[in-house]
Parts: C-alpha cells; structure tokens; sequence
C-alpha cells in the first residue's frame, strides 16, 4: 500500500517515506532534554511560517487577497450597493456601467452585490467542511495509526472506499440523496474529504509511537489518550496546517462544480459556481454575467494554491521528520 | 512478481464490493417511491404493492443488494426509470466518448506537463521556472466549467474557429480535451521538475558531468531516464482522474458520455441510472489505479514486494 501513500500529496509522500527514518538529530536533541517535550514546540511552527511570508512575495500576496475577501465577505451587507435579491426588472442584462459595475442579471439583480455576497458563501465552504472533514480525518487516522491491528484495518478499509471514488462523482452521489442545498455540500465534502486527511495523520502516527519520546512517556504509565492528544497530536501540526491549506481552494472548487451542475447550492442563496450556471444560457449575448464570477473564483483559488504552496515550503523540514 | 500481482488485486476486490455497497445504501435510501417517481401521481396503492413487489423493492436491504451485484456482475445493471432502457446498453453507448475525450486530454496534459517540468527543472529558480510553476498552479486552481465557457465563448463564438459542442469528428474534441487536459498538465509539470531536481543530486550525475558529457545530454540521457519513473505511473492515475473528471467537461461540451449520463440520472431521478453509472465509473477508475500500481512495481524492480 506504499504506492497508495505516496500518490496522495507531498505532504503524505513526506509522512509516509519518515516511516523507517531515524529520528533527525533536532528531534533526538529535544527528546533527551526532557521525555515530556514534544518534537516540535508551536513558537517554531509559526516563526518558519512567518519568515516563509517575509521571503516568499507571492504567498504574502496570497494571504493579503484572502484577507481582502474575508473584510469582503464580513462587511458584505455595508460594502455592497444594492440588495442582491430584489430583482428590478427593468434593468435585467443591463451592461457593466458605474451604476452597475459587473451589470445584472436575467432578474435585474446587481452582480457585484451579488458576488460580494457570494464570498460569504465560498469562504464558508472554504472553511466549513475542511475543519468538519480534517477533525474526522486526524481523529480516525490517529486512532488507526496508534491502536493498528482491527481499528487501524476498519477505518483504513473504510477509508480506501472513499478514495476509490472519483471525489466529484461521490459528492455527486451524496447531493442526489441529501438533495440540494448549502448545508448538504457541508455533508457531502466532509464525507468525500475525511478520508485523505486520515490516511496521512495515520501514517504519521505510526512513525511517531515508535519515537523515543512516545515510549518513555508509555513507560512511564502515561495514559493513551493523553500520549495520543499531548504527545502525538502536536508533532501532527505541521502536515495538518499544509492539508488544512490545501484542503480549502479543493472544497471551493468542488462547491463550484456541484453548483455549476445545479445540484449544489440553489436559488436563492448565491454562490459563485450557482452564478456562473445561471449565466451559462446568456454566455454569447452577455458575457459578463458567466466571466466575472469565474475570475472571483480563478483568483481566490489560486491565492489560496500559492498560499499553501508557500506553507508547505515553510512546513518541509518538519513534514521530512 | 506474480504472488504480488495476485496480492495487488486480490486487495481491490473487497475494495470494489465496498464501493458498490456504499453507493447502493447511499442510493437506497433516498426519500420518495421509486414506483411513484416511475408511473407519476394517481395510481392506485395496490398496482404500487404489485410493481414493488415485482421489481424486488420489498426485499431486505441486504437481499436487493445481493441480487443487484449478481446481476452487475452479468452486465446487467438494470433498467432506466426514464428512458426505459438497458441501462448497461446506454453505459457502452457512453463509453467511447469518455474514454476518446480521457486520452486526448491525457495526451494534452502529457505534451505540455512533461517538457514545462523538464525545461523548470534545468532552468530552476529562474524567471522561466517561476512562471511555468505559477501558470501549472493556476491549471490546478481554474474552473473547470468556466475555463470551458470562456473558450466556447471566444473560440467557437468570437473567431468562430472551432464547433461550440458535439462529438462528430476530433475538432470537436479539441477544447474538451484541452480543458480537461489543462489541470493534469500542471501536475504532471510539477512532478517531472521535483522528480528530476532529485535525481540530479545524485552521484551518477556528478560522474556523467566530470565524464565532460554536456549539461543537455546529462539531462536528457541520464536524468531524465530516472525522474520519468513515478511521473509514468502518476500518467496512468491521470488517466482514471480524467475519467472522473470529465463530468464536467461533457456536460459543457455536449459530448454524451458517461458523465452526462450520471447527470442525467440525478436531473431525473434515475436512480438505476445514477448507481449503474457511477459503479461502471468507479470500478474502471479502482482498474486504472491498480494497473499505475503494478506498472510501477514493472518498471523499477527496487520496489519491493513485501
């Protein structure tokens, strides 16, 4: 099953080749200075990540953009020019114009108010079912990756299902059932997402139980859970804050995808995906409606990719461990 | 070898009964009759009893999931609600589109992933690699959907150089494949470049240099030898994610392949449809993936077998 690891992400190819490795100097350093410390202590995590955004321009770029579409988003009802629900019917497909900068739509609604409103809906789903999916995910990956034997084979099995699917046909699947609505792209992202993030905790857990710290904390009677919460968990952080990161720009654009197909969010709650499938019928006579919120999309998902591809630079020495 | 071929996919069997299991309770328990959907409103609850008796509805969960499997594995996935029609001869008439419009693109995403990641590699940290990195993320992070509206729109709408959608000759293939290719092409790119940066560290580069053998041959003869051996099977995962993937694209394209079939289901509620479908889709994808699997093991006899 090495092959399957190694397929997954970086992160987990990381994960999976410390394994066998000994433990890297630093570490064996920490772990002889007092059996209670863990490998990697949380000051370190952030001045790494601080110093990546200091060097890498682009990824500091990224997080200003991101940052940017959450004020967007939180101040969306003081921002916004009009309500992006009343239709006036007499401006329906007007063009962009300084009254309305990204024009209407077929019901007259303002498309910028609406696309403000929509980071709302994007940032939630940025957000919501990557914690709901990553929580799972570490939970049931530490338990399989600690106890091993019957857990460890139950959830991993359980898991390799989930991942056989192609993960769009699957949400796909889970929106037919549920049917279609924001809170049920919650459901349907958390049930496709937990599996990969549970196959790279357990990895690491297993290399980790291994590690000297681990053993002396064992001998010293310490309790499962606190080993598994105190000890393991922490020095998980590192792959957890770059799955985290990169998790999030996945979900929005599957949110997107669903959407597009209209069994996503539906009218009339707004989402940029929802939008760019009701302009669809209107691509050649007005344009604007279909390419603006493609764009909104384009750049808030890349923020995100170039984010998370800064991160993971700043994370490599630890994800090597 | 052979004990691990057989071990490989004796592993993927209980995997595919999983995933037929999983998608059948998924799909099963959905709220509404599939009698009611079948014949619409006003029919009398007694014809109901006899056509969910008929069709085995009244079945424990378990029985109706034994018998869809007996027949699955026939080839008989049922009939459509909808079309009233074999649902496994509406699955081959699909097939062909999605799998000539996969390879295509996997044909895109190779032609332009392997020599973006080469040219990266040897022009590491320069502006050329920076900018072909920015570009192979910005394929990971477009819609899909809309990257395909924009070309309809200015391709086949503004300078009217290609069909906005249809499958009846290869022009009309050329946008879903270069939509659908476009994302692969950007990993595929970032594997050959991490792939060959790893390579080049090692002592065989280092001989072929001091040999006096130019920096291109160094790459090309000895390097690259060895850093196409994960990106091989990582082609072959491709391949089974453009598969999945292509639901999008047919849907944008008009091309009636199996994607647009698994919409349809949903659009009307089919469920045979949707479930014969996704399971036909699913398992090729689990083939595909244990086809990478071996290949890689094939081509480099380091790995080892446990």
């Amino acid at each position: 099953m090495k092959l399957d690891d190694n397929k997954l992400t970086p992160s987990a190819a990381g994960a999976g080749a410390g394994t066998g490795a000994e433990a890297v100097p630093d570490a064996a350093l920490y772990a002889d200075e007092d059996a209670d410390a863990e490998l990697l202590d949380d000051d370190g995590i952030f001045d790494h990540l601080k110093s990546m955004l200091r060097k890498n321009k682009l990824a500091a770029f990224s997080l200003l953009v991101i940052l940017i579409f959450a004020g967007a988003a939180a101040l969306a009802p003081l921002i916004a020019p009009y309500n992006p629900n009343t239709p006036v019917l007499s401006e329906r497909f007007a063009p962009p114009s300084l009254a309305h900068w990204l024009g209407c739509d077929e019901l007259g609604r303002d498309a910028f108010s609406r696309l403000l409103y929509g980071t709302r809906v994007s940032m939630m789903i940025g957000l919501v079912p990557t914690t709901i999916s990553m929580v799972f995910g570490t939970l049931l990956g530490l338990f399989a990756g600690y106890y091993g034997g019957k857990v460890d084979f139950t959830i991993m099995r359980f898991a390799d299902i989930v991942l056989a699917f192609p993960s769009l046909l699957l949400a796909m699947v889970v929106m037919y059932t549920l049917g279609g609505s924001l809170m049920n792209i919650f459901i349907a992202l958390s049930i496709v997402k937990w599996a990969g993030t549970a196959r790279v905790i357990r990895a690491q857990t297993m290399s980790l139980k291994e590690k000297e710290f681990v053993e002396a904390a064992r001998s010293m009677g310490v309790k499962r859970w606190v080993i598994m919460f105190r000890h393991i968990l922490p020095n998980c952080i590192p792959n957890l804050i770059v799955l985290f990161t990169l998790n999030i720009p996945e979900s929005i654009l599957s949110e997107s995808s669903l959407s597009f197909l209209g069994i996503g969010a539906q009218p009339p709650s707004t989402s940029w995906g929802l939008m760019v499938y009701r302009s669809k019928s209107y691509l050649f006579s007005q344009p604007w409606l279909a390419i603006a919120p493609g764009v909104v999309i384009l750049i808030f998902v890349l923020a995100f990719n170039f984010l998370g591809d800064g991160v993971r630079d700043a994370m490599d020495p630890y994800l090597k461990d | 070898m052979a004990r691990y071929v057989l071990k490989r996919v004796l592993i993927s069997i209980p995997v595919l009964v999983g995933v037929a299991l999983i998608l059948f309770l998924l799909l099963n328990v959905v709220p509404g009759d599939p009698v009611t959907m079948m014949m619409r409103e006003h029919i009398k609850p007694d014809l109901i009893e006899i056509f969910r008796e008929r069709m085995g509805l009244n079945d424990p969960v378990l029985v109706r999931f034994g018998k869809y499997m007996l027949n699955a594995l026939h080839g008989d996935f049922g009939m459509s609600y909808k079309l009233r029609r074999d649902i496994s001869e509406l699955i081959f008439q699909a097939f062909p589109q999605t799998i000539k419009l996969t390879i295509y693109a996997a044909l895109v995403a190779w032609c332009i992933g392997i020599p973006a990641g080469i040219i990266s590699a040897i022009k590491q940290n320069t502006l050329i690699d920076r900018s072909f990195m920015a570009f192979s993320l910005m394929g990971v992070s477009l819609p899909v959907f809309w990257a395909g509206l924009l070309m309809q729109y200015v391709f086949a709408f503004k300078l009217s150089l290609l069909p906005v959608s249809g499958y009846y000759s290869i022009r009309h293939y050329i946008m879903p494949s270069i939509v659908l290719g476009w994302s692969s092409a950007g990993s595929i790119a970032r594997m050959t470049r991490s792939n060959l940066l790893e390579i080049m560290k090692n002592d065989f580069i280092r001989t072929a240099r001091a040999k006096g053998l130019k920096e291109t041959s160094v790459i090309l003869g000895h390097a690259l030898k060895n850093a196409m051996l994960p990106v091989v099977t990582m082609m072959a995962i491709q391949v089974s994610g453009l598969l999945g993937g292509a639901v999008m694209t047919e849907s944008i394209f008009g091309v009636p392949g199996l994607g647009v079939l698994a919409i349809d289901g949903i659009r009307y509620r089919d469920m045979p449809l949707l479930q014969g479908t996704i399971l036909f889709t699913t398992v090729i994808v689990i083939a595909g993936n244990l086809i990478a699997d071996l290949l890689y093991s094939v081509l480099d006899p380091r790995i080892r077998y446990e």
